[in-house]
C-alpha cells in the first residue's frame, strides 16, 4: 500500500481521523468536566483553560475534586501532577516516532505539549500509514482538531447546554477506556503487548495498596517486566 | 475561594503537568531511539497507558462504577466482537460496546 505523501491528503486524513470518533468521544468526557468544573465554583474561562493547558483529563479531575474537597493548592497541584505523570514516558516514546530530527527545542515543547492519550494513541497506529516527513503534520492537524472539540465540550458542559438521559450518559463515559482497548488491541511488538498485559494484572493491586502513585507503579513494574521478558525470550530465539 | 486563587490553582497545574511533558522531552534529546533505554521507557509508557484503561474499565471512579462488573466486561467482550466482525472498524467497535451498555443498564435497573 502506498503511503500517503501528500500534505492535503495528510490534512484530510487528520480531520477525518479525529472526526470518526475521537473528537466526539473527547467532547463528551470533557463535558463531564466542565460541569463538574462549575459544580465546584470555577469559572467558564477557568475550565476552558484547564483543558487547553493541562490537557491530561486525570489531572484535571484530580484538581476538581480537589478543589471540591477543600485542600490546599499544593495538595490539588501535587496530585494533579502525580495524575499526569504518565506524559513523561509518552512523550518520550512519542517523539521518535515522529521521525523529525531537526526540531528545535521550542517546537519539541509545543509538540509535548499538544499531546495527549487520544493522539498518542491514534498516531501510532496511523503512522506508519504516513510518510515520515508528514507525519509531524498528521499529528499537530490531529491534536489540534482534537483539542478544540475537547474545549468546546469543556464550555459546553460547563454551561449545561446538553441535558442527556443518565443512561446514554454511561454509555457515552463508556466510550472512552473502550476506544483506547480497542486502538491499543492491534499495537504490535512482543514487549508492548507483555508490558500492556502485565499493567492491566498489576493495577488493581498498586490501586489497592497505593492509589495516589498506581499507575507509576503499573508502568514501572509492568514496563520493566515486559521489556525483561521480551529481551529473555528473543535471546531464547536467537540461539 | 476567591477568583485568584482558583486562576493559579488552574495555572499551576497546567504548569504541573507541563513539566512532566518538558522532562520527557530533556530525555528524548539526549537518548538513542534504538537504544535499550529508549525501550524500556517506551514498555513503561504502555504499561501506563493499559493500566489505565483497565482501572478505567474494571475499577471506574467515574459514574461507570454504578453499573455492575459483569455488565461492564460483557460490553467490552461485544465491542470486541463486533471491531473483529467489520473487520477492525473503531466505530463498530465503540458503538456496540457502549449502546449494549446502556441498553443493558436500562434493563436491568
Amino acid at each position: 500500500m502506498a503511503l500517503i505523501g501528500d500534505s492535503n491528503q495528510v490534512v484530510r486524513k487528520a480531520i477525518a481521523d479525529s472526526l470518526s470518533l475521537p473528537a466526539f468521544i473527547l467532547f463528551f468526557t470533557m463535558m463531564g468536566f466542565g460541569s463538574l468544573m462549575q459544580n465546584t465554583g470555577y469559572h467558564a474561562e477557568m475550565a476552558a483553560v484547564a483543558t487547553l493547558l493541562i490537557w491530561g483529563l486525570p489531572g484535571q479531575l484530580a484538581m476538581v475534586e480537589l478543589t471540591a474537597t477543600g485542600q490546599g493548592l499544593i495538595a490539588i497541584v501535587f496530585a494533579c501532577s502525580l495524575a499526569n505523570a504518565r506524559f513523561m514516558p509518552m512523550v518520550v516514546s512519542f517523539v521518535p516516532a515522529m521521525q523529525r530530527a531537526s526540531a528545535s527545542l521550542p517546537r519539541q515543547l509545543l509538540d509535548a505539549q499538544m499531546l495527549s492519550i487520544n493522539s498518542w494513541a491514534m498516531c501510532l497506529r496511523e503512522f506508519p500509514k504516513v510518510e515520515p516527513e508528514y507525519r509531524h503534520l498528521y499529528y499537530m492537524t490531529f491534536a489540534s482538531s482534537i483539542l478544540l472539540a475537547a474545549v468546546i465540550g469543556t464550555l459546553f458542559g460547563f454551561y449545561g447546554a446538553v441535558i442527556l438521559p443518565a443512561v446514554v450518559v454511561l454509555g457515552l463515559i463508556f466510550t472512552s477506556p473502550l476506544f483506547f482497548a480497542l486502538v491499543l488491541s492491534a499495537t504490535p511488538g512482543s514487549a508492548e503487548r507483555l508490558s500492556m498485559l502485565s499493567g492491566c494484572a498489576i493495577v488493581p493491586l498498586a490501586h489497592h495498596f497505593f492509589p495516589a502513585v498506581d499507575l507509576l507503579i503499573t508502568g514501572l513494574v509492568g514496563g520493566s517486566f515486559g521489556f525483561l521478558a521480551a529481551r529473555f525470550w528473543q535471546r531464547g530465539d536467537d540461539d | 475561594m476567591t477568583t485568584e486563587w482558583l486562576w493559579i490553582a488552574v495555572i499551576a497545574c497546567g504548569a504541573a503537568t507541563f513539566a512532566w511533558r518538558a522532562l520527557g522531552v530533556f530525555v528524548v534529546r539526549r537518548i538513542d531511539p534504538r537504544g535499550p533505554f529508549f525501550q524500556w521507557v517506551t514498555c513503561v509508557s504502555y504499561a501506563m497507558v493499559a493500566g489505565l484503561i483497565f482501572r478505567m474499565l474494571v475499577l471506574p471512579e467515574s459514574e461507570l462504577a454504578s453499573v455492575p462488573l459483569a455488565v461492564r466486561v460483557g460490553a467490552v467482550v461485544i465491542a470486541f466482537a463486533a471491531y473483529f466482525a467489520f473487520s477492525r472498524r473503531l466505530v463498530a467497535g465503540v458503538l456496540a460496546g457502549s449502546l449494549s451498555l446502556s441498553t443493558m443498564v436500562h434493563w436491568f435497573s
